[in-house]
């Protein structure tokens, strides 16, 4: 098999990394360049625990080759928080209680992320829509829409 | 035994080449969009190895060109990014709502209308919206650049007029004059993230007196391919798009339906719901020229 050299930014470092040309950016993650937060739920576009931005779009990275990322800036949930600790998002998460098991948890703050980054203050219809594709079983949803209210809040008070 | 391989051509010429050369050294290769069709069938129907071939990178499928006479758009671009282009939305608000209806915020993302009738599922959103609103699909082939309007197409369920060595670059669609519009409704038993149980779409032009001149109506997910409806569109024109009109629409659709029972819905269910969203569409189409 021949693997392809990849030339891309994460989370603001510059990184290299070989891989299959059919391998999944989530696999490349993962397996390749051991950034374990994003996670698999379905592989099939559905469920958004493999949720990450590239150039500040949010993308599902089971549905995108690790080739693909050639040139690109991709964010994941490792480069959420910041040199001093948790982003408000995640503390909002945990202060709400917004997750159980975790599994989903990754994918719906980089989710909430790209949202706030581009409407800092929307509204629960928006919330929803734009998180209908972050799945989780736990919750029930309500805590995360509060957690990203809040989240919304507190940016909006910092800025 | 071939082997996967990725290549990125930058322009339609490169494109062009990179195919002819899979071709002749007898290895499949596929284009690539925003693979959310792509990857989930690799890792189920279509296992195997190939030759992606990106379009992402390859200029002349990422422009989009809003022109006096008409708008093309690239194959490459995104839904997310064509929907947050407010001219394209006001010029084309059925097309586009089509293309916002394709998954979730992710999918939206990385997914194109390109990619959706390349798919060419019985059941792709976007196709009766393209169809509606007279898109044509540019084609780049080996031998210069050919033009097919979007109803002659898809060919069957998941094939298309493509050869091995073509691809699609993007749409031309003639820009909408005057009083026109369109409009593009399906129906799914959730508010996102499913697959349609039928579809409608919707563009009309009206004159100064609200008498509609001209209509085209095509319909989804209820036969192998998406249908035009000239009895539709004829039971629109003469009319101000009144009540009884929109019933002789739905009617047409209703009787040109051929679609299949499966777990999404029956024959007599599919048959009556894509009449009911001809009417609802055609209203919406009508209400928007009105407002212009
Ligand atoms: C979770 C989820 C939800 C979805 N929801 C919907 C939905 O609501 N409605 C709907 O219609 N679809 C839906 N889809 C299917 C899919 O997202 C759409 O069909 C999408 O528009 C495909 O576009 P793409 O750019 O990702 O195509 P790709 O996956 O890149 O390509 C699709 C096909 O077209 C070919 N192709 C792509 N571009 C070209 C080109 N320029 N020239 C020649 N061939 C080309 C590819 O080779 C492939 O065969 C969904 C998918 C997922 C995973
Ligand atoms: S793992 Fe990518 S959407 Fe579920
Ligand atoms: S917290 Fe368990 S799936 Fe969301």
């Amino acid at each position: 098999m021949s693997k392809q050299h990849v030339s891309t930014t994460i989370n603001g470092d510059a990184v290299e990394f070989l891989c299959e040309p059919h391998q999944s950016l989530l696999d490349v993650l993962r397996d390749e360049l051991g950034l374990t937060g994003t996670k698999e739920g379905c592989a099939t576009g559905d469920c958004g625990a493999c949720s990450v931005m590239i150039d500040g779009r949010l993308v599902c990275s089971c549905l995108m080759l690790g080739v693909e990322a050639e040139g690109v800036d991709v964010t994941t949930i490792e480069g959420i928080a910041g040199a001093d600790g948790l982003h408000v998002i995640q503390e909002k998460y945990l202060e709400h209680a917004a997750l159980q098991c975790g599994i989903c948890t990754p994918g719906f703050i980089v989710a909430t992320k790209a949202l706030l980054d581009r409407n800092p203050d929307p509204d629960e219809t928006t919330i929803r829509y734009w998180l209908a594709g972050n799945l989780c079983r736990c919750t029930g949803y309500d805590k995360i829409i509060r957690a990203v209210q809040d989240a919304a809040q507190n940016l909006a008070y910092e800025a | 035994m071939g082997a996967y391989a990725y290549r990125a051509p930058s322009s339609v010429e490169e494109a062009l080449s990179t195919l002819a050369a899979e071709a002749a050294a007898g290895n499949r290769a596929q284009m690539l969009a925003g693979g959310t069709d792509v990857m989930v069938q690799m890792r189920s129907i279509d296992k195997g190895p190939r030759t992606f071939v990106d379009v992402k990178h390859v200029a002349e499928a990422n422009e989009l060109r809003i022109g006096d006479d008409d708008v093309f758009i690239g194959a490459a671009i995104a839904s997310a990014v064509l929907n947050e282009n407010d001219e394209l939305k006001s010029i084309l608000p059925g097309l586009i709502e089509a293309a916002d209806l394709i998954g979730s915020t992710q999918i939206q993302g990385r997914a194109t209308i390109g990619g959706n009738l390349c798919n060419s599922s019985p059941a792709g959103d976007t196709i009766p919206a393209l169809i509606a609103c007279g898109a044509v699909c540019v084609i780049a082939s080996p031998g210069g650049e050919r033009e097919v309007p979007t109803e002659d197409f898809v060919t069957g369920v998941g094939t298309n007029v493509l050869e091995p060595t073509e691809f699609l670059v993007g749409f031309k669609i003639p820009r909408p004059k005057g009083r026109s519009s369109d409009a593009y409704l399906r129906f799914i038993p959730r508010t996102e993230m499913d697959i349609a149980v039928c579809g409608a779409g919707v563009a009309l032009t009206l004159d100064g007196s609200g008498v509609c001149t001209a209509a085209k109506v095509s319909i989804g997910a209820v036969a192998i391919t998406a249908l035009v409806v000239p009895d539709a569109a004829g039971a629109l024109v003469g009319t101000t798009v009144d009540d009884g009109a929109l019933a002789a629409a739905a009617d047409a659709s209703s009787a040109l339906a051929k679609p299949i029972t499966d777990k999404r819905g029956t024959v007599e269910y599919r048959k009556k719901v894509v009449g009911v969203l001809t009417k609802r569409a055609g209203a919406i189409a009508r209400d928007r020229a009105l407002a212009l």
